[in-house]
């Protein structure tokens, strides 16, 4: 994923003070990183390369802890954030199905933001509403029984009025022909668009 | 100089300087023990690979020989219908996430999991266990050598010798879980990292994931 200038800016401002602010011990690493995530959201690649330079260790030795906690992120949050439950029960009934169908109608994989930075996509462990199962949760809000068809309903939503009128009453029929519509509209790549 | 001691292991008397690492000791004394993320420099072993249980007397469960210091007068087996078992899990464990293809494979011959399998009569197969998905990109970015991850069984090995013996560290761990991989850093090609190609990691591989 490829970083806007706009994105890059922020970083290279905002980094120096929390790495300023913290001594430079490697084993300050995990609190500079959860402090850089609560300022930018996320920890871009040039983000952990200027933290390594300042505790003086490979930068390979910050891509390993950020990219093995489940609180890290490396891409920044989109404007809508969309939650997979992956949880036991969410994957028996079908959470990889509902990912899988956001995957491709985002054109995005798992973990991952699109490149107009409106949504991101995350896999989530049990979310504590399993009787909902498969669960997914956008923007705070639970979904339950995602099926690949309310897939293309949540996603339809924000396409049209900003998620409001849809997120309440559910996939509305005049909708599914603007998906269509906008589906088309979207170029996309060839063979990234089967099964 | 450490004092030396005494031990006995499989019924052999040995003598090896207190507090040695158990697996060392054997291994020095052409005992056979399966082991593969061991490196006898570091003083800290991470264990994983789980290969290298014995059973030690006074020990209610076989214990890993390579994290084990050798004292006075200790009984070793390095067999035992226990250790067979647990070492025959590990090793098809390991394998169910090792791409097998012996005959067409770069290191056919001098690997380490045929060695093993040949010394424990382990098949090099796996039966148990879906294997799993393995990356297939191979980096041959580098002049003189090339990382096949589809071949990694993630004994970090490499990544000890590129951090404390060529003081590079150009690779490292990285993921967790079953995604967990030997990558550099952002997962680029090894020649845009800071790898110097002194070739320390390939000599360390005990597999042909990096040749
Ligand atoms: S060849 Fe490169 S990756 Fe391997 S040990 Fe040397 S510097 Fe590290
Ligand atoms: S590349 Fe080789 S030495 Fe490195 S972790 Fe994988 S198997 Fe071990
Ligand atoms: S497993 Fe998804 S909510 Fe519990
Ligand atoms: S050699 Fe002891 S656990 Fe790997």
């Amino acid at each position: 994923m490829k970083l806007l200038e706009s994105e890059k800016e922020i970083i290279s401002n905002e980094l120096q003070d929390i790495v300023d602010e913290f001594q430079s011990k490697p084993e300050n690493l995990i609190p500079i990183l959860q402090k850089v995530q609560a300022k930018l959201g996320y920890l871009p690649l040039p983000a952990m390369e200027k933290i390594a330079q300042a505790l003086n260790i490979p930068a390979v030795d910050v891509f390993g802890p950020a990219t093995f906690y489940n609180q890290f992120r490396l891409n920044p949050p989109g404007e809508h954030q969309i939650k997979v439950c992956m949880g036991t029960a969410c994957y028996m009934a079908g959470g990889n199905i509902a990912m899988e169908s956001f995957e491709r109608r985002l054109n995005i994989k798992e973990g991952e933001t699109s490149p107009d930075r409106k949504y991101s996509l995350e896999r989530v462990a049990c979310v504590g509403c399993c009787a909902m199962a498969p669960v997914v949760v956008v923007d705070d809000k639970v979904e339950r029984s995602v099926t690949p068809t309310r897939v293309d309903g949540i996603i339809l939503s924000f396409e049209t009025n900003g998620g409001k009128k849809e997120m309440e009453t559910g996939q509305g029929k005049e909708g599914r022909k603007e998906l269509e519509q906008s589906d088309r509209e979207e170029p996309q790549k060839e063979g990234e668009h089967n099964s | 100089m450490s004092k030396m001691i005494t031990i006995t292991i499989d019924g052999r008397k040995i003598t090896a300087p207190e507090g040695e690492r158990l697996l060392w000791v054997a291994l020095q004394n052409g005992i056979y023990i399966p082991n593969l993320c061991a490196i006898k420099e570091n003083s800290r072993p991470s264990a994983s690979c789980r290969l290298c249980f014995v059973e030690v007397e006074g020990f209610a469960a076989p214990v890993t020989s390579c994290t084990l210091p050798v004292r006075e007068g200790m009984v070793v087996k390095t067999r035992s219908p226990r250790v067979d078992r647990l070492v025959q899990t590990a090793f098809e464990l390991l394998l169910s996430h090792h791409r097998l293809e012996c005959s067409s494979c770069p290191g056919n011959g001098s690997c380490e999991l045929q060695r093993i399998a040949k010394e424990r009569r382990l098949k090099l197969r796996v039966k148990r266990y879906k294997p799993l998905e393995y990356g297939t990109e191979i980096d041959d970015s580098p002049k003189t050598f090339v990382f096949d991850r589809s071949k990694c069984v993630l004994c970090g090995r490499c990544v000890w010798i590129c951090h404390n013996i060529a003081k590079v560290g150009a690779l490292g761990f990285s993921r967790r879980g079953l995604r967990r991989a030997v990558t550099t850093f952002g997962d680029i090609p090894l020649a845009d990292s800071p790898c110097t190609e002194c070739g320390l990691c390939v000599e360390a591989c005990p597999v042909s994931a990096l040749y």
